[in-house]
């Protein structure tokens, strides 16, 4: 267990470094730098104001001194500021996390319950199986962007019953929870059927094991025998996708956070990549890393402290 | 032949017809699908637009005709692109062994545990002008997503691919070809290939649905397919603007992805079943 653990924060320490620099030097490949920007929207600066902005900025100096500095920076807790926003970075970046981390979870929490119900109800008859896999196949294949945008369309455009987007005008839980409905339902219905496709398979190889047979032999009622004996252990490739998923959606929230307007990681760093904000762009990017490969890591050892038989 | 296989493939095909039938249609139906024409926004279903037109008078159904091609084609370049390249790794890792195996298992396990949806936007808003590429024009919006798409696309078939490949190699048959005097290149290629196919096309049909879903949601957040050129990711975006108008034309799209989606997980699932 610990040499995995120590195996695993190394690659996560070896990437950071990698995936900074390269994202850096992609970001360079973007068009217009900041004071490209300024000079299209000021006519009065001249070619030698540009000379003089870039030396100011330190755009003048070659691309790996740039990163050397900047990464000096971060590493020391200089975080910098976000161009796009006009604030320090840090003020930008923990609120869009926790906002995303409200969404993704709540969107989890809903779809491993509802997977696991339907996985485990729909596999004791063959044929509810086959019916219920593949309307899972059917769910997992929906754009999330079209689910989000027909939502919007029958329950904020149609009923208007919720918010189509936005964050909330007023405080308060029950208005904070209105404007998460649709976004949580989009999030955790495509998310729902990848539980219920593995659920399903687990909860099948599961109730053909003999202890299965043993229980209903020892005369259990068929309700012990299936949630009591057999549903725990499908449970654990369930619980195991969803610490993935926590990492995965932490950046992959990102369209859902972009249809509803919500001021979360994902939309972030789209609206950052697209507004030219490379600073802030490439702090989210590597924190939206740094928590997935954390997900990953606890997905691991989430995994072996559950089932034994996984060695190491 | 299993159901999911059969269905698969039929869901596939329908769309590939109405792709390849795309400039019959314009011809039948009579009318330019990249023209605006003002005077017809927002039509119903007629005779003439079967499924009405969108926002600048242009023909929903043969735009999404269109949309087929480019989502089509992506799909196809990125299944044969994230293939090759994913089977090539997958085999010489699984050859060579040793550091060369654990180098590029760990890179695999990399780029898995990478946040894939942000990365993708930022290469995808790469301005291709500055490598002296052509940038904005529909065949070059194809060729930059497909390769974006390829560069993540390999590592569930390398996966795949190596598992099979070292199931192969430890067999008898392969030790009679090296004792026989057969080249590696011979070997891989005429002994190893043919029995790891199976798993290979499983992970080429999955490859073409992640491939129509990102290059739609790439489209879609307006990084993909430029318009005019018409992309179901774009103008699923044009229709997000229009809910209030024209709620029926968010529809459409929506519903090519899914059946286009639907029909290479089948597809692939199908396959699985019947190895």
């Amino acid at each position: 267990m610990l040499r995995i653990l120590a195996a695993r924060l190394l690659q996560i320490a070896l990437t950071l470094p990698v995936l900074s620099l390269l994202v850096w030097l992609v970001m360079g490949l973007m068009p217009g730098d900041p004071v490209d920007l300024a000079m299209l929207a000021d006519p009065n600066l001249t070619e030698a104001d540009r000379e003089r902005l870039r030396a100011l900025h330190g755009l003048d100096r070659p691309l790996h001194l740039r990163f050397l500095a900047w990464a000096g920076a971060v590493l020391s807790g200089e975080l910098g500021h976000s161009r796009l926003f006009a604030r320090p970075v840090a003020e930008v970046l923990w609120p869009a996390l926790l906002s995303t981390l409200v969404l993704v979870g709540a969107a989890i929490l809903l779809a491993g319950l509802l997977g696991v119900l339907i996985g485990v109800l729909a596999a004791r008859r063959s044929g509810a199986a086959a019916g219920a896999d593949a309307l899972a196949i059917l769910a997992q294949s929906v754009p999330s962007f079209w689910l989000g945008i027909l939502l919007i369309i029958v329950f904020a455009v149609g009923l208007g019953w919720l918010p189509a987007g936005g964050s909330p005008e007023e405080p308060g839980l029950v208005e904070a929870a209105r404007y998460l409905v649709l976004p949580v339902a989009t999030l955790a219905f495509v998310t729902t059927a990848g539980y219920v496709r593995h659920s399903l398979a687990a909860m099948q190889s599961v109730l053909a094991e003999p202890y299965i047979r043993t229980a209903r032999m020892k005369g259990l009622s068929e309700r012990a025998v299936v949630w009591g004996h057999a549903a725990p252990n499908a449970a654990v490739p369930v619980i195991t996708l969803a610490s993935l998923d926590i990492g995965a959606l932490v950046g992959g929230a990102l369209v859902t956070e972009t249809i509803f307007a919500r001021p979360g990681m994902g939309r972030l760093i789209y609206e950052a990549v697209m507004g030219n904000d490379y600073n802030l762009a490439l702090l989210a990017l590597l924190l939206a890393g740094l928590v997935t490969m954390l997900a990953t890591l606890a997905a691991d050892i989430l995994q072996r402290l559950i089932d034994p038989r996984i060695a190491g | 032949m299993p159901a999911r296989l059969l269905l698969g493939l039929a869901l596939l095909g329908v769309l590939a017809a109405a792709a390849l039938a795309a400039p019959l249609a314009q011809a039948w139906l009579g009318h330019d699908p990249f023209a605006p024409d003002l005077f017809r926004r927002f039509e119903p279903p007629s005779a003439t637009h079967p499924l009405g037109t969108d926002e600048l008078g242009r023909d929903i159904l043969l735009r999404l005709m269109h949309g087929a091609r480019v989502s089509l084609l992506v799909a196809i370049s990125v299944a044969l692109g994230a293939t090759a390249l994913g089977t090539a790794v997958g085999l010489v890792a699984a050859l060579r062994g040793g550091w060369v195996d654990a180098a590029l298992m760990r890179l695999a396990e990399t780029v898995l545990a990478l946040p894939v949806l942000p990365l993708l936007i930022v290469l995808a808003a790469v301005d291709t002008g500055r490598f002296g590429l052509p940038r904005g024009e529909a065949g070059s919006d194809i060729a930059r997503i497909a390769a974006i798409l390829v560069l993540f696309g390999w590592v569930g078939v390398a996966r795949l691919a190596r598992a099979a490949a070292l199931g192969e190699l430890s067999r008898d048959y392969v030790a009679a070809a090296r004792v026989a005097g057969a080249s590696e290149a011979r070997l891989l290629w005429l002994h190893v290939m043919p029995n790891i196919a199976g798993p290979v096309l499983v992970a080429a049909a999955l490859s073409v649905a992640g491939a129509i879903l990102a290059e739609s949601t790439l489209s879609f957040l307006g990084l993909g397919i430029q318009p005019p050129a018409p992309s179901w990711g774009n103008m699923l975006a044009n229709a997000q603007d229009l809910v209030f108008s024209a709620p029926l034309a968010a529809v459409w799209p929506g519903l090519a992805i899914l059946l286009a989606v639907t029909g290479s997980t089948l597809l692939a699932d199908g396959l699985r079943r019947r190895m």
